[in-house]
């Protein structure tokens, strides 16, 4: 069931004189299965968007319908919602807090109604999902890694089986192969497990490596909505929101400037490489 | 190819480790020590006056535990830390120790603290006892340096991510210090707030002349350091220019690290047996190089 947002605004202070307009009139469908990525620089409104996703802040007007029904009705059911759509916040990893990685991935599903033995399924099939290490299950967090704390988080939203899954800047401050190594896995349950992906990140590189579709944020209002090829078409426009384009592409750009005949629409750099061979093959 | 590197008198070295060992004991949830982990293993890095130093490695590799022994904050198991002359372990010696080596840290809201941006800045010399007059001119000069002196009568909460961290990196300049060790200060940040950081910490290096060592995941910010040290399980694995280190596109990527955009288009089109020299850093000079092959 796809997730709709209709005409959704936020408005903070509306009733002081700096009334600040987080979210303006914002239109997204979310139908289920895809791969989204969001863009914006810090204060675009991302981090508002995605709350609204799951119902953390309601609209001050505007609806978000989830699977027909709208959230911000009375009697909808918010714990239900947040079953099905689930959110991973930055340093995800400062929220684990039981003693043990096994222990804290159970107690998302338990607090949403499910049994003891149910709970401990899902977190055995979470953890297999995020490609956990096995002799690690009982380990304290303390003792993990960057990217192992990260996965453990992750986990532990996905044990209570959502079917979107939001995820706020999973890569912050991890090294570059666990950067890759976070993606891929992300990707990897969007492909198998079907669940639809909404990743909310800074860097260009991986929104145009990952993603089917990119939601550009810019002053609380969708800027562009579209296949990664067609946004980073716009050099200038996203240059002057804060953003920038990956730079296979700025590369790619500038050398068809310079007369060579690259696909200016190249997104990573195998890409880029593959493209600017043929070119230069082609020339001899 | 590319610009000349930067040439350098010889002087005094700024921040020298001689055998750094720092190791510390893992306990049990009751207490109880269960073994011993090597956090750093015999480093010696040495960084001279004025000089632009990368430090490099994965999540876990010792480069935050290494600089937490520049400025006290930690103190070698083994080997010393010399900081502008002084030993670290020196008690007598610590504040000014602390006030040669500034840190800036990853999250730039735990480290403003004043309600106005210049008297944030201003915390810092006042704290050491720097006359008011004093103070105001280090305020301004440090606003100058990053770039930041027209917001100087903004609430800090009214900036982005690149100018609360730029302020933090004031507020170390402020203080007078010998080098500047900034530990992952870009990792929150979107990319104009990015860009901003790197562009004031080259500008501080190239203008003002203060030394810097940059700990960074992110390949691009240390192209034009003037060495770079990639550490590993504590020890330093590497060393050299960015372009001898860059050049090692599989080392590199052994290490869970990775290459600037540019060098990786460049290894991708070498393999493919494009005549193309290693180690090319920046956009430009691939471009360059590309046109060659035409």
């Amino acid at each position: 069931m796809p997730l709709i947002l209709d005409h959704v605004s936020q408005i903070y202070n509306a009733d002081t004189e700096n009334p600040v307009k987080a979210l303006d009139d914002v239109n997204l469908v979310i139908p289920e299965g895809q791969f989204i990525g969001v863009i914006g620089h810090t204060g675009s409104g991302k981090s508002t968007l995605i709350q609204h996703m799951n119902g953390l802040i309601l609209p001050t007007s505007g609806n978000v319908y989830y699977n027909g029904k709208d959230i911000t009705d009375k009697d909808f059911n918010k714990k239900e919602l947040r079953k099905h759509v689930g959110l991973v916040f930055q340093y995800p990893e400062h929220q684990l807090f039981e003693t043990d990685v096994f222990a804290d991935v159970c107690f998302g599903p338990g607090n949403i109604g499910m049994t003891r033995k149910e709970a401990e399924m899902a977190a055995f099939d979470a953890l297999r999902k995020v490609s956990f290490p096995e002799d690690l299950y009982y380990a304290s967090v303390f003792e993990l890694s960057g990217g192992q704390k990260r996965r453990a988080a992750i986990a532990g939203v996905l044990a209570m089986k959502p079917d979107f899954l939001i995820l706020d800047e999973p890569t912050a401050g991890l090294d570059p192969v666990g950067r890759t190594e976070i993606l891929d896995m992300v990707s990897e349950l969007h492909k198998t497990a079907g669940i639809t992906i909404i990743l909310v990140s800074h860097s260009m590189e991986d929104v145009a490596r990952y993603v089917e579709r990119v939601v550009v944020m810019d002053k609380g209002r969708v800027a562009y909505d579209d296949v990664p090829r067609e946004v980073f078409s716009h050099s200038e426009e996203l240059e002057a929101m804060g953003l920038a384009i990956p730079e296979p592409s700025k590369i790619a750009r500038q050398l068809v400037k310079n007369g060579l005949d690259v696909d200016p629409g190249v997104l990573t750099s195998e890409e880029a490489a593959d493209s600017i061979y043929k070119a230069l093959m082609k020339n001899r | 190819m590319g610009k000349p590197h930067k040439v350098k008198l010889k002087s005094m070295d700024i921040v020298k480790t001689d055998n750094l060992v720092f190791e510390y004991i893992r306990r049990d949830d009751e207490g109880n020590p269960t073994g011993v982990t090597t956090a750093l293993d015999h480093v010696n890095i040495d960084v001279r006056q004025g000089e632009f130093v990368g430090i490099l490695g994965h999540n876990g590799s010792g480069k935050s535990t290494f600089a937490k022994h520049l400025n006290a904050i930690l103190y070698p198991t083994e080997g010393t830390v010399i900081v502008n002359g002084m030993n670290t372990t020196d008690e007598d010696k610590l504040w000014d120790v602390r006030s040669s080596a500034g840190m800036v840290f990853q999250n730039p809201d735990n480290q403003i603290i004043g309600q106005v941006v210049e008297e944030d800045v201003g915390f810092g010399p006042e704290n050491l006892g720097v006359p008011t007059k004093e103070i105001w001119s280090r305020v301004e000069e440090s606003l100058r340096a990053v770039g930041m002196l027209e917001h100087r009568l903004k609430s800090p909460g009214k900036l982005s991510g690149g100018q609360k961290q730029r302020v933090s990196i004031a507020g170390v300049l402020a203080m007078h210090p010998k080098c500047i060790i900034l530990d992952e200060p870009t990792a929150m940040l979107d990319p104009s707030g990015r860009r901003e950081v790197v562009r004031a910490i080259r500008g501080l290096n190239d203008v003002e002349k203060m030394t810097v060592i940059l700990i960074t995941h992110y390949m691009d910010e240390v192209v034009h350091a003037d060495r770079i040290f990639v550490m590993d399980k504590g020890k330093v694995v590497m060393q050299g220019t960015p372009r001898e280190i860059f050049s090692e596109v599989p080392a590199l990527e052994a290490l869970r690290l990775d290459v600037p955009g540019p060098t990786r288009i460049a290894w991708e089109l070498k393999r493919k047996g494009l005549p193309l020299p290693d180690g090319i850093l920046t956009c430009e000079e691939l471009i360059t190089e590309i046109e060659k092959c035409r």
